[in-house]
Parts: C-alpha cells; sequence; structure tokens
C-alpha cells in the first residue's frame, strides 16, 4: 500500500503534503510533478509587495531547494491525463508515469474576461502565477489609468498597489458592494472608505461591458454606458478550480474536486487537497482558496494516504495588505445573522465579530491582531463569548477566553 | 553579512549568513531552519515564525512594535519575555552571532 506517491500541482498544499508525508515515512518515494517551472512559492505576496517592489523569488519560495532532496521533482511538466485503470499519468511530453498513490494539489486560476468582451487584447491581465505578477509590475508606471474588475481582496489589492506607485485607478464591482462575497458590509465600508481618501474611483453595481482597442487595450465600456480610456485592465472575478483532470478520469466535480472530510476521492488511491477540492464543512460543501487551507489539507491528505483516519475540521484564516491596512480573518461569516462591533485599543483598529444566533461563526480584525488571535482561538475551543460581553470596549477580551490546556 | 544560528525544539542547529535588510523569517525558510513555517510570508497573520533569545541579545534585537506585541500575546504556545516574529526582524551587522530558539513544532 504504502508505495511510490505522486503529486501532481507542485504549490502550496504540496508542500505541506511533503512534509508530512516524510515525517511519517522518510524513504517513501514521492514524485513532485509541476506544470511551473518554479519550485513551489508563494502566492499572497504577488498582489501585495511584489507589485509595488523588485521580485526576488528566492525569497516566495515556500522552501529551499535543498529541502526537496529526495523528492523527484519533474518541474515544468503538466500532467494531461491520470489513467485510473493502469495506475499511470500521462505528461505533456507524452512521457508516462507509474503511481500507487495520487494527491491532486491542483490549485485554481483565474477566472478570464471572454475573448468576446475583449479579455485577449494586450494590457489586459489577471494575476496567478509568478509570472504574472511579473508582467504586470512591468506595466505599472507612473500616470497610468488602470481599470480594476472585481471588488474581492484580490482587485482591492491591486488597486492599492496601484495607487502606490502612482498609477491612477478606477475599480469595477458589478454585484451590491465589493467584498460582497467575503465580508459583511461594515468591513467593506472600511474599505470603501479607505480607498476613496487614497484617490481610488471604486464603482459598484456597476459590470463591465467590453473593452477596446486596437491590440492594446483602450477603452472600456461599462454597464451604465459610460466609456473611459484605460491603459491597462486587471481582471478579479474569482477563481477557477483546477478539476478538469479529475473529471476526465472520472472522479466526481462540482465547483472542485469532490472529496470527504479526509480529502479522499471515490477512488481510493486518489486524493486532493488545496484550492482544487471541494468538502464538507458545517453542512455544506465548500471550496477555500487560502494558504491556511491548502497546508492544513496538504497535511491531512498525506497522513490519510498512509492509512491515517483524520478528519479536516478546521479553522479557517485569511489575510489581506492594503496600503499600510492589515485585514485579518478568521472563521466564515457566511451564514451570520448578526455582527458585532468592537473598537480597538488604537484609533485606527477595530473588530467585527459575526454571529449566527449566539454561535460565533468569524471575526474580521482590521488593525487589530489581538482581537484576530482571541477570536482563533475561541473558534478553535469552540467557545462563543457574549455579543453584549464583545460589544463592551472596556471589557478585555483576553477575559472571554478559555482557559489555557 | 551577519551570521544567525537557530535551535529547533527537536534538536537541531541550523546557521546561515544573512544579507543585511533581509528579514529573519525568510532567512529561516530559505536555510531549512525546523519549525519556522512563515505561512503567511511575514504578513503578521499566522505567527509561525516565533522566536526566542536570551536577554542580552533581546536587549539588542528591541523590542517588537505594536501590531507585533498583539499577536505574541495571543499566541497559541508559551510567550517567554523575548519572544519575537522572526518576520519582524531585519538583518543587521551587529546581530552578527545572533542565537534564536525555535521553539515551535517542526
Ligand atoms: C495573487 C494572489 C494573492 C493571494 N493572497 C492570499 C492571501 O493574502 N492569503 C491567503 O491565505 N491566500 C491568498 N491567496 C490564495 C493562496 O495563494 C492559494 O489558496 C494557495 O496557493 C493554494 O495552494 P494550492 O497548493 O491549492 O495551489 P497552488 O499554490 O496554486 O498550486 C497549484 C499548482 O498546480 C499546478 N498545476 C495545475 N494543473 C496542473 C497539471 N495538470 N499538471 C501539473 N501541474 C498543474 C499549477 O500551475 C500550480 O503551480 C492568493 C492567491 C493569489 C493568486
Ligand atoms: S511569517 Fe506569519 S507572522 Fe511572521
Amino acid at each position: 500500500m504504502d508505495g511510490r506517491v505522486v503529486i501532481i500541482g507542485a504549490g502550496q498544499a504540496a508542500v505541506s503534503c511533503i512534509a508530512a508525508l516524510r515525517s511519517a515515512d522518510a524513504t517513501r518515494p514521492i514524485v513532485l510533478v509541476g506544470d511551473e517551472e518554479h519550485l513551489p512559492y508563494r502566492r499572497p505576496p504577488l498582489s501585495k509587495s511584489c507589485l509595488a517592489e523588485e521580485i526576488s523569488i528566492e525569497n516566495l519560495l515556500i522552501r529551499p531547494a535543498s529541502w526537496y532532496d529526495g523528492v523527484d521533482l519533474r518541474l515544468g511538466a503538466g500532467v494531461e491525463e491520470i489513467s485510473r485503470r493502469e495506475g499511470r499519468l500521462v505528461l505533456r511530453n507524452g512521457e508516462q508515469l507509474a503511481y500507487d498513490q495520487l494527491v491532486l494539489c491542483l490549485g485554481s486560476r483565474a477566472r478570464p474576461l471572454g475573448r468576446e468582451a475583449g479579455g485577449d487584447l494586450a494590457g489586459v491581465h489577471t494575476l496567478r502565477s509568478l509570472t504574472d505578477a511579473a508582467r504586470l509590475q512591468a506595466e505599472f508606471r507612473p500616470g497610468r489609468r488602470l481599470l480594476v474588475v472585481g471588488g474581492g481582496y484580490l482587485g482591492l489589492e491591486v488597486a492599492a498597489a496601484a495607487r502606490s506607485r502612482g498609477l491612477s485607478v478606477l475599480l469595477l464591482e458589478a454585484g451590491a458592494r465589493i467584498l460582497g462575497r467575503v465580508a459583511s458590509a461594515t468591513t467593506a465600508e472600511h474599505f470603501r472608505t479607505m480607498h476613496a481618501a487614497r484617490g481610488v474611483e471604486i464603482r459598484e453595481a456597476t459590470g463591465l461591458d467590453a473593452l477596446s482597442g486596437a491590440e492594446r487595450v483602450q477603452r472600456a465600456i461599462l454597464s451604465d454606458g459610460s466609456e473611459h480610456e484605460v491603459d491597462l485592465v486587471v481582471i478579479g472575478i474569482g477563481g477557477l478550480a483546477n478539476a478538469e483532470l479529475a473529471a476526465h478520469a472520472s472522479l466526481e466535480t462540482a465547483n472542485g474536486i469532490v472529496v470527504d472530510a479526509g480529502c479522499r476521492t471515490a477512488d481510493p488511491n486518489i486524493l486532493a487537497a488545496g484550492d482544487c477540492a471541494s468538502f464538507p464543512l458545517g453542512g455544506r460543501t465548500v471550496r477555500l482558496e487560502s494558504v491556511q487551507n491548502a497546508s492544513d489539507q496538504g497535511e491531512i491528505a498525506a497522513s490519510n494516504l498512509s492509512g491515517g483516519q483524520r478528519a479536516y475540521a478546521p479553522v479557517p484564516w485569511f489575510w489581506s495588505d492594503q496600503y499600510d491596512t492589515k485585514l485579518q480573518i478568521v472563521g466564515i461569516g457566511h451564514d451570520h445573522d448578526s455582527i458585532v462591533v468592537r473598537p480597538g485599543q488604537r484609533g485606527d483598529a477595530k473588530s467585527i465579530w459575526y454571529f449566527r444566533g449566539e454561535e460565533l461563526l468569524a471575526v474580521d480584525a482590521i488593525n487589530d491582531p489581538s482581537s484576530y488571535m482571541i477570536g482563533r482561538r475561541l473558534l478553535a475551543a469552540g467557545v462563543s463569548p457574549a455579543r453584549r460581553d464583545v460589544a463592551n470596549a472596556d471589557l478585555p477580551l483576553s477575559a472571554m477566553l478559555p482557559p489555557r490546556g | 553579512m551577519p551570521q544567525i544560528t537557530w535551535l529547533s525544539a527537536d534538536g537541531t542547529e541550523t546557521s546561515a549568513d544573512v544579507a543585511t535588510g533581509t528579514n529573519l523569517m525568510e532567512a529561516a525558510v530559505a536555510a531549512g531552519v525546523r519549525g519556522i513555517h512563515g505561512d503567511c510570508g511575514g504578513a503578521l497573520a499566522c505567527a509561525t515564525c516565533h522566536v526566542a533569545t536570551d536577554l542580552a541579545w533581546a536587549e539588542r534585537l528591541g523590542s517588537p512594535g505594536i501590531m507585533e506585541d498583539e499577536m505574541l500575546d495571543m499566541i497559541d504556545g508559551e510567550r517567554t519575555p523575548t519572544s519575537r516574529l522572526s518576520c519582524q526582524i531585519l538583518a543587521r551587522a551587529e546581530l552578527d552571532g545572533l542565537v534564536l530558539d525555535v521553539p515551535g513544532p517542526a
């Protein structure tokens, strides 16, 4: 059973999978196949510091090259097909590769803007890889007019980085408000105000109808009929799971590769982890695109591969840096029916606590790490503080914590 | 380039010459130090870059920033009087010979 493990997708989830596999059994043969040329690197800085400063791959690597000693590394090699019956993979270069067990860490890709809407014009970017970031960074020149399509974290981070580099920025959000899918109206309000103060023009409930230009993008037509001259465009309208490989191998997919709480697909020899995996959480099937999820699932997959029975029961966490504001999020606030806003200890700090009934679901902390860390410990312990106590800024948050141990 | 040494909880010792200006979480990850993960890449969001040192070095390192201090207060493991988040420390000449304990699990 403990034969050759092949991991497809050399990213965040793969690294933690390798780490866990090795600590369980240092001699087990591991092959890592990745379609990018690079060793696994961190993506979060690509929309943050990397757009403002020189990009150095060394500082982005999740682990140094030497860490992979003993791993059969196949970088720059995409997997084209999984043949489950024969237990082998077909690589893009035609090579075949046998596996005993397989972990799919395929990640996700940016949802593109359709060709008919001008998505293939030069100057139109999506941001997912180091190559994308380098291309975009080269286009960030002071005075240029940037259009950002999409008011999620990625779009807002790009807008912040662009303002810091002296570009003018127009940001469109087709939904009713920015951060509509991921955060409360209160959190969104904070970020809207902050961006407006920095000179970003945000238009909500406004979509993009089309981009046009000779070869390079020159003009954007918005759903309100207005037209704008633009020099470059970033499309930040969400991610799509890389699930086709699994679907072609007749594994179940639904907004991602469907796995159980142990990261297992219906094929006992195939597991999936990270951005590409849809898993059960709190009675629904979800897919999370975050570093926390990728590293924790990578580890769970590894331990279940070696016969473990671990279930993934995460306290999800995420962060976003914009200008000098730090947002830290713990939990998932989707189903909340009320929020409590708590002022922080410093002027620019506050936290937003999401409840469903009396149950704490999530905390957004704005420049307020202590509330974030306390929220994290409360959620990990399954303890909900009283809303009244959270609202009372004179009551120290630490009083709400369960005893350690 | 100052030389930095990390003592991991599992007994491994790692030393590296670190270019001035590099943060000590990145340097640790680059050197393969066990127990330093740096999940958030230095964004003060994960606390997986926790280190501690002796008092003499702690004085030379200076005190943690406000946000760093708040993160440390609420850390999962034990905070010690000299705890720091290593992503917030930049290598500089005066830190040559620095020895850091890594309390986190490998
Ligand atoms: C710009 C940006 C900013 C982000 N900011 C944050 C943040 O602030 N906080 C946070 O928590 N998360 C953030 N994320 C999300 C986080 O980076 C991802 O959730 C995480 O990288 C997912 O890890 P993964 O291993 O599932 O996939 P990835 O790290 O994406 O790795 C998947 C790899 O598989 C490769 N692959 C796909 N198909 C094949 C194939 N057929 N054959 C071979 N290789 C294949 C891909 O090319 C890729 O290299 C950000 C992401 C981006 C793009
Ligand atoms: S690397 Fe995440 S807090 Fe230091």
